[in-house]
């Protein structure tokens, strides 16, 4: 085994720690976040890890099909953070007509 | 040559990640916490993306890493534009030190041309 094999394996073993910390750091976010956009934020930002994850798993295992599982996932992942940010916006919508119209029967 | 810039990258992209889900668990609100999510997660999975393009060097592969990271770059700001959005309309609580406020009134869903609810503009239905 050649200098530059074992520096390559360090490397991809210090990242995918880091991922994991990175991933279990938003996870506590996503527990305590006072509000739900925080927690869409930190389910965003959990997928783009992911993403990243798979990237640097793929250089790990040398499986070149990783890649095409990133692709899907950040497709997937895109569009459950606009369903989730739309759900959150029509929610404190209705809430504050709620609230105009009980301030007009008043 | 290969392996030490696979190296780099990879390690460029790990504590880009890193500080991004820091910066999630230690801004002070949410609009800030969404600022670090996106910017610094998207520069670190793109990072990584690279690092694997430059490992296996092929062009199938590097093509297909290109179209995640263009992916990945289109994206983030609209999702981060949605969900700052979605936040700052649902009214959640800003920084305490936040001294400068722009978008003060313009938040309100009284505002005609601000209700994007196709239900409650049943002219426009008519004009079709």
């Amino acid at each position: 085994m050649n200098m530059e094999n074992v520096l390559l394996k360090a490397a991809t073993e210090l990242t995918l720690v880091l991922l994991m910390l990175g991933i279990l750091l938003a996870f506590i976010r996503l527990l305590i976040g006072p509000d739900p956009a925080d927690r869409i934020v930190a389910l965003d930002l959990i997928s783009i890890l992911i993403v990243g994850l798979l990237a640097a798993f793929s250089v790990y295992t040398d499986e070149k099909s990783f890649l095409d599982v990133a692709i899907a996932y950040a497709l997937i992942a895109f569009l459950g953070t606009v369903a989730l940010a739309r759900y959150r916006e029509r929610l404190a919508k209705k809430h504050d007509r709620f609230k105009t119209i009980k301030d007009i029967h008043k | 040559m290969n392996d030490i810039v696979t190296a780099l990258f990879l390690i460029a992209g790990g504590i880009f990640s890193f500080i991004a889900s820091l910066g999630m668990l230690r801004l002070p609100d949410t609009i800030i916490r969404m600022h670090a999510a996106t910017k610094a997660g998207a520069l670190g999975a793109g990072l990584i993306i690279v690092a694997q393009a430059f490992y296996h060097f092929e062009l199938a592969t590097t093509l297909r890493s290109i179209a995640v990271v263009t992916f990945i770059l289109l994206t983030a700001p609209v999702a981060a534009h949605l969900i700052g959005r979605a936040a700052y309309c649902s009214k959640v609580t800003l920084w305490k030190k936040t001294w400068i406020d722009e978008l003060a009134n313009t938040c309100d869903w009284r505002i005609p041309e601000f209700d994007t609810d196709e239900n409650s503009k049943p002219e426009s239905q008519d004009s079709k």
